[in-house]
Order: C-alpha cells, then sequence, then structure tokens
C-alpha cells in the first residue's frame, strides 16, 4: 500500500470517527427534550419531507436566492459523485477510476466532469452572489444585530470554503487538462478548466502533476474538514433539514400543545373525585420552559436545523415594528443554550446547574411579550421551525411557575376568571347586545 | 318584523332543537363596534331562516387570551367549564363570530373533551351563498374598491383564506390585495394576547404598519373578519385621519349590506 493510500485511509477513518462523535453528542443533546409524539401519519410526513426538504419548495417564495440557492444544493449533491471517486481512488492509489466509462466513439466520463465543472461553476457563483448580499449590498435580515460575531464569520467562512474546494476542482482539472493536451492524450474540452489551460502552459509536466495533486489533497482535506464543522456552524441543515421537516408539526398553526399536566390539576380542582395518576419522578414537574431541558426533543432539533436565514424575523411583525423580538434569535440562542448544557455534560458527566437558564439568560421577557402569535415566523420557515412554539412554552414558565406576566394581563386574567371575559364586563350583561337591534 | 334571538335553554324549554350554536365571543358581547358585527351576523342567520341559538349568559371566554399569554391553568379551567354546557346542551355545530374563538374551539377543545363541527361566520356565508340560500347584490358596495385583511387566526393558523374573499366578490366589489396578504398577511398586532396590554418597545404600532400598507391602495372599505382586527384597523385608519374616505367593516357587515330582500 503506497504511502498516500496510507495517508488517506488515516485522515478518513479519523474524519469520519469523528463526525460520528459529533453527531452522537447532537443526538444526545437533542433527546434531552421532553418527548413529543411524532412519527404518526408517515404518508403524509414523507409527502412534506418531499416538498418542502427534498424540493425547497418554501424556499421559492423569494425566487431569486431560492434559485442561487438551488445551484448551491443540487452542484452539492451531484459534485458528491465525483468526490466518491476521489475517495475511491485515495483509497487504493488509482487515478480517476471512473475514467473507464469513456468508451469508443462517447465519452460518457468526460461529460460526467464537464457536467460536474457546469455545477461548480454554479456553485461557485451562487456563493459568490450570497457574499455580496451579506457583504457588500447587506440583504437587511442577512446583517443584523443577532449576527454579530460569530454567526457572521461562520456564513462567510462557509461560503469562502466552497468556493475554494470549488475553484480546487477547477485548477486540478486544468493542470491535468493542460499536461493530456500537450501529450495529445484528450481532445475534448472541459467547460470551465479549459479557460485555465493557457495560465498553466508554462509550467512543467513536473510542476502540472504537483499542481493537479495538492488540489486532490486540498479537496479532499476541505471535504473532511467541512464535514466536521457542519456540527459547529449553522450549515448543519443540510443534514438536519430532512429530519426536522420530516417530524415537522402538521395540525393547524393554530392549535398550541396542550399541557397534560395542567390538565390533571384543572381536573382535579373542578372534580374533587379525580386523583390524576402519578407524577413521573424522572421528569421534574414543570410549566412551561424555564430552559432547554423543558423544550421537546422536536424543538431542540429545530434549534441545531436553524440556518439564522431570517426569513422568520423579516416577516415578524414584532421585529419589524422595532421590537426587541426576533424569532431568528430565538432559535440561535436555544442552540446557544443547548450546546452550552452539553459541554456542562460533557465536562461533569452530567448536568450540573450553572446558575443559568434559556429564560433570562438567553432570552428576555422583553422578547417573549413582544410576540402577536401571528405565525408568520412559522409560516416563512423554509424547514419548518417552529420559533413561536419556543415562545409560548417560555411565557408558560414566565406566568405559570414565577407569576410575572406584566401587569396588564394580569388583570386580564383576573377578568377572565371572574367576569368570564377578558374585561371587566358582568357575565348577566353578555346578551345585551340583543336589546340594541 | 323584530329579530329573534333564542339562547340555547329557551329553545330547549320550547322542546325544539336549533341547527347551529352562534358563539358570540367576549368582544361581540361587550365591544361597541363588535357588537354591531354580532347584530350583522344575526342578521344574516335571521334572512336565511337558520334555526339558530346563543348560549348567552352561559357563554364564557373560551379562554384564548389566556392560553397565548401563557396562562394555561386558566384557559383550561375555562374549557372545561364551557365544554360542559356546550355538551351539556348536546351541542353539534357551532359558528363563531371571531377567528380567536373558533380557533381554540375548533382545535384546542377536542383533547379537553369537546368535539363540536366548528366554523367562521366567513365560512357559513359562504356555504350560504354557494348554496343559493343568501342572494347578495353589490349594492352599495358594486365597483368599489375593498381589501381584505387576514385575520392571522383565520389564514396562518387555520388556512382560511378564500371564504372571506368569494364574499366580496360576490358583491361585485373590486377586490385589491395588500403586498403582503393571504399566508404572507401582516398581523394587526392585536394577537396573542397584545390586545389587552401596552406594545413593547419599537419605533412603530404593528398596527398603523399594517394600516398604512392598506391605504396604499386607496380603497374605500377595509374588511375584516375579526373583531380584534377591527380595533386594530379602525385605530389605524383614524391615526391617518381617514376616517371620512376609508370605511373598516366586517365581511358580515358588508354582506349584509348587499342582502338582496
Ligand atoms: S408568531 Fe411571534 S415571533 Fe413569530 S412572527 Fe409572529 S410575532 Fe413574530
Ligand atoms: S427559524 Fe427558519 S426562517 Fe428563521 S432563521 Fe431559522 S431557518 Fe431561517
Amino acid at each position: 500500500m503506497s504511502v498516500s493510500s496510507i495517508i488517506f485511509l488515516l485522515l478518513f477513518i479519523s474524519a469520519s470517527a469523528l463526525f460520528i462523535r459529533n453527531i452522537r453528542r447532537v443526538r444526545r443533546n437533542i433527546l434531552l427534550g421532553k418527548d413529543e409524539v411524532r412519527n404518526d401519519r408517515k404518508g403524509e410526513r414523507w409527502k412534506i419531507m418531499t416538498l418542502v426538504a427534498l424540493g425547497q419548495k418554501k424556499m421559492f417564495k423569494r425566487p431569486l436566492p431560492a434559485i442561487l440557492h438551488l445551484f448551491v444544493y443540487v452542484g452539492f449533491v451531484l459534485i458528491n459523485i465525483e468526490v466518491l471517486e476521489m475517495f475511491i481512488d485515495g483509497a487504493f492509489g488509482t487515478h480517476r477510476v471512473l475514467s473507464f466509462l469513456n468508451f469508443e466513439g462517447f465519452p460518457l466520463y468526460t461529460y460526467m466532469i464537464g457536467s460536474f465543472e457546469i455545477f461548480a461553476f454554479l456553485v461557485t457563483f451562487g456563493c459568490a452572489v450570497f457574499l455580496i448580499r451579506r457583504n457588500i449590498t447587506k440583504v437587511k435580515r442577512l446583517v443584523m444585530k443577532e449576527l454579530d460575531g460569530w454567526p457572521k464569520s461562520d456564513a462567510n467562512i462557509i461560503l469562502i470554503s466552497e468556493i475554494l474546494i470549488m475553484c480546487s476542482l477547477f485548477l486540478m482539472n486544468a493542470a491535468e487538462l493542460t499536461t493530456y493536451q500537450r501529450a495529445n492524450l484528450l481532445g475534448s474540452m472541459l467547460p470551465v478548466s479549459q479557460y485555465l489551460v493557457p495560465f498553466l502552459s508554462g509550467i512543467s509536466d513536473e510542476g502540472l502533476h504537483i499542481i493537479a495533486n495538492a488540489c486532490w489533497w486540498f479537496h479532499i482535506f476541505g471535504v473532511f474538514a467541512f464535514l466536521n464543522y457542519l456540527v459547529i456552524s449553522k450549515h448543519f441543515h443540510i443534514v438536519l433539514a430532512f429530519p426536522n421537516v420530516f417530524y415537522a408539526n402538521l395540525n393547524p398553526k393554530g392549535k398550541f400543545t396542550n399541557l397534560g399536566s395542567v390538565t390533571n390539576e384543572v381536573k382535579a380542582m373542578l372534580d374533587p373525585t379525580f386523583t390524576p395518576p402519578p407524577a413521573n419522578p424522572d421528569q421534574p414537574m414543570r410549566f412551561g420552559a424555564k430552559d432547554v431541558q423543558d423544550l421537546s426533543w422536536k424543538q431542540l432539533m429545530d434549534a441545531y436545523t436553524c440556518t439564522e436565514c431570517g426569513r422568520c424575523t423579516s416577516a415578524c411583525p414584532a421585529n419589524q415594528t422595532g421590537k426587541l423580538l426576533s424569532p431568528r434569535k430565538i432559535m440561535m440562542d436555544t442552540r446557544d443554550r443547548l450546546e452550552e448544557v452539553g459541554k456542562n455534560i460533557d465536562k461533569n458527566g452530567k448536568f450540573v446547574d450553572d446558575g443559568k437558564a434559556l429564560s433570562g439568560n438567553y432570552i428576555t421577557p422583553e422578547e417573549l411579550w413582544a410576540c402577536t402569535s401571528c405565525n408568520a415566523c412559522v409560516e416563512e420557515c423554509p424547514v419548518n421551525i417552529d420559533p413561536l412554539g419556543i415562545i409560548i412554552d417560555l411565557r408558560r414558565y414566565l406566568v405559570m411557575e414565577q407569576s410575572a406576566a406584566p401587569t396588564e394581563l394580569n388583570m386580564m386574567f383576573t377578568n377572565v376568571e371572574n367576569n368570564g371575559a377578558p374585561w371587566a364586563f358582568a357575565q348577566s350583561d353578555r346578551l345585551n347586545w340583543k336589546n340594541e337591534f | 318584523m323584530e329579530i329573534q334571538v333564542k339562547t340555547y335553554a329557551e329553545y330547549l324549554a320550547s322542546g325544539e332543537s336549533p341547527e347551529i350554536l352562534f358563539w358570540v365571543g367576549c368582544a361581540g358581547s361587550f365591544d361597541d363596534r363588535a357588537k354591531k358585527i354580532t347584530r350583522a351576523i344575526v342578521r344574516i342567520l335571521d334572512h336565511v331562516g337558520m334555526k339558530f341559538a346563543v348560549l348567552g349568559t352561559e357563554e364564557s371566554c373560551t379562554g384564548d387570551p389566556a392560553k397565548r399569554a401563557g396562562n394555561e391553568f386558566l384557559f383550561q379551567m375555562q374549557a372545561m367549564n364551557n365544554i360542559t354546557v356546550l355538551n351539556g346542551y348536546n351541542v353539534k355545530k357551532i359558528v363563531t363570530g371571531c377567528p380567536h374563538c373558533f380557533n381554540t374551539l375548533k382545535n384546542e377543545y377536542p383533547a379537553l373533551g369537546g368535539n363540536y363541527e366548528v366554523i367562521h361566520h366567513t365560512q357559513l356565508v359562504q356555504e350560504l351563498i354557494d348554496a343559493g340560500k343568501l342572494k347578495v347584490q353589490g349594492g352599495a358596495f358594486k365597483g368599489k374598491k375593498i381589501t381584505y385583511h387576514d385575520a392571522c387566526y383565520l389564514g396562518r393558523a387555520n388556512s382560511v383564506y378564500e371564504a372571506p374573499r368569494e364574499a366580496i366578490k360576490a358583491l361585485d366589489a373590486d377586490l385589491a390585495e395588500m403586498k403582503r396578504s393571504r399566508e404572507k398577511g401582516f398581523c394587526c398586532g392585536a394577537g396573542g394576547a397584545q390586545m389587552f396590554k401596552e406594545a413593547e418597545k419599537g419605533n412603530k404600532e404593528v398596527n398603523v404598519e399594517r394600516t398604512e400598507e392598506a391605504l396604499e391602495l386607496t380603497p374605500s372599505v377595509i374588511a375584516t373578519a375579526c373583531p380584534f382586527c377591527m380595533t386594530m384597523m379602525s385605530d389605524g385608519v383614524k391615526h391617518f385621519n381617514k376616517e371620512s374616505s376609508v370605511k373598516v367593516l366586517d365581511i358580515a357587515e358588508i354582506v349584509v349590506g348587499g342582502l338582496k330582500e
């Protein structure tokens, strides 16, 4: 076995092992959430996953970014065929192992590589426009305050790495093309890299070989690095979008969750003969969510899936009228806190109270109370994330555990309780309207 | 002839049972502007001769504002008490005057033991028009520009987008759409219990933003289907001093304006 095969295999094994470890960590973190049944209605779920995740249906509400995103998405998927070839080459020391597909009179392999080049070009183009939208034309939803710092760098790192990885492909092809042409071996042209050939013509065969080799390794290395970068990045959506849409809420958006724990208490209050089922000692009873462990696993998966695109925030009536609330920030905060809790567990073996919580340290009451529960964020999200559900669970904690509702809302509660209406009118006057015809 | 409004209890006492329960809602019962919508809905029910009942003083808040504000206890107390009343009368079908009541009764009561067929009044209007029972003509609205503001709890929350629009179209009115409509509709600012509190600090009121968008179309009528949207949009129109040229009307009121005798 050649040295390069050994290096490749070592790289391959360590990158895969690291990836598996990372994925298990994410899985463990997601499962810190509470149970929620989301595996019913399988048929509908497959359908919505095909339409929304695979088919990008909701992206097309905004055509320009949708088309550019489609370039990157399709390009990414197809170029993986070439990456597969690179893996085989790397492991067995072959060179372009699929080139046997170049048949006499029908150079299928060259066509394949040619079309990958076109896709790689579209990926590069898409990423370049995305970089411009983020850094030069500054599309509003892409430069908001909550993206300052790491999220902004994260986005740029992803786009620049994708461009570099694609460029290494072009340069590799161009270097080989130059040698081939010199030896009169390969007549057919590659659609993008042929334009790089003139720049390389002064380099010796030996030099070209080194360039091609270096590009190959750069590409391989880039792919492995990218794989493991995903887990700490918003780019994780390329994996999680699929399960996240599959397990999405299928009920009407206006239907909020029913708190079973409350139902038992209310039943016991209304009917003295009712005995509530014994509480589960493993899950401390808490009304609403104080921290990430009080959310459901699906809400935590949502947080890992969020790609920080800000479509939700740009449709949010509270945010658009200058309030502090941003549904995207709700998702980012949930993920950040979940990561913090995960690290805490990694360090201590189990979660040790760190005096912090999602409610308060990350998301403030001012944000929560600005929400109109209009569902615009839920409707907009291209990967069917539900920020509203988290907002309501956090409100529940503020109200039911901390009695910390705004004064006017406490007045409204009192009215509902005493008069059966949110205003201070007597229930006995409810039918007065009929006397005013 | 005077319009008869009977309660469920009165129906049962006379040995009859109504076809449908009209769930009026708190705004429809107490808010002066919304009471006019309530009477418009009753006019429509009366016009088609539908046997409807109200709960009257036995009706109580569905609990929607409590639930959206995070007070699940209060919500479930309200819900269970209401369900006891509704099940006691063996209610089968409900029409509501408010998208919030509609959503709560339809989606959130079943888990607590309240199973009814629930429709919003705009859906009833559409059904009646489709069935030829409700005949409307353009009348005062013919050719007038009307824009419809989607209520979140009717639209996105329950995917009811067409029923209110069909009613406007049936009047030969010119239905003009705002940039943000249907799935993209922009909230009036009242939902999620905001109606009952001051807005958080910001740089604009949500209802002003929305009314501005509606006024760009220079409509003669802004149509709503929710008593809270009604309040918010009316306040918005006042904010721009446009009360004299732009009316805010509920779909039910518009339909009553176009009823054929
Ligand atoms: S539901 Fe709340 S957070 Fe989502 S868009 Fe509406 S106001 Fe904003
Ligand atoms: S929640 Fe959805 S719409 Fe909002 S930023 Fe995340 S991915 Fe985008």
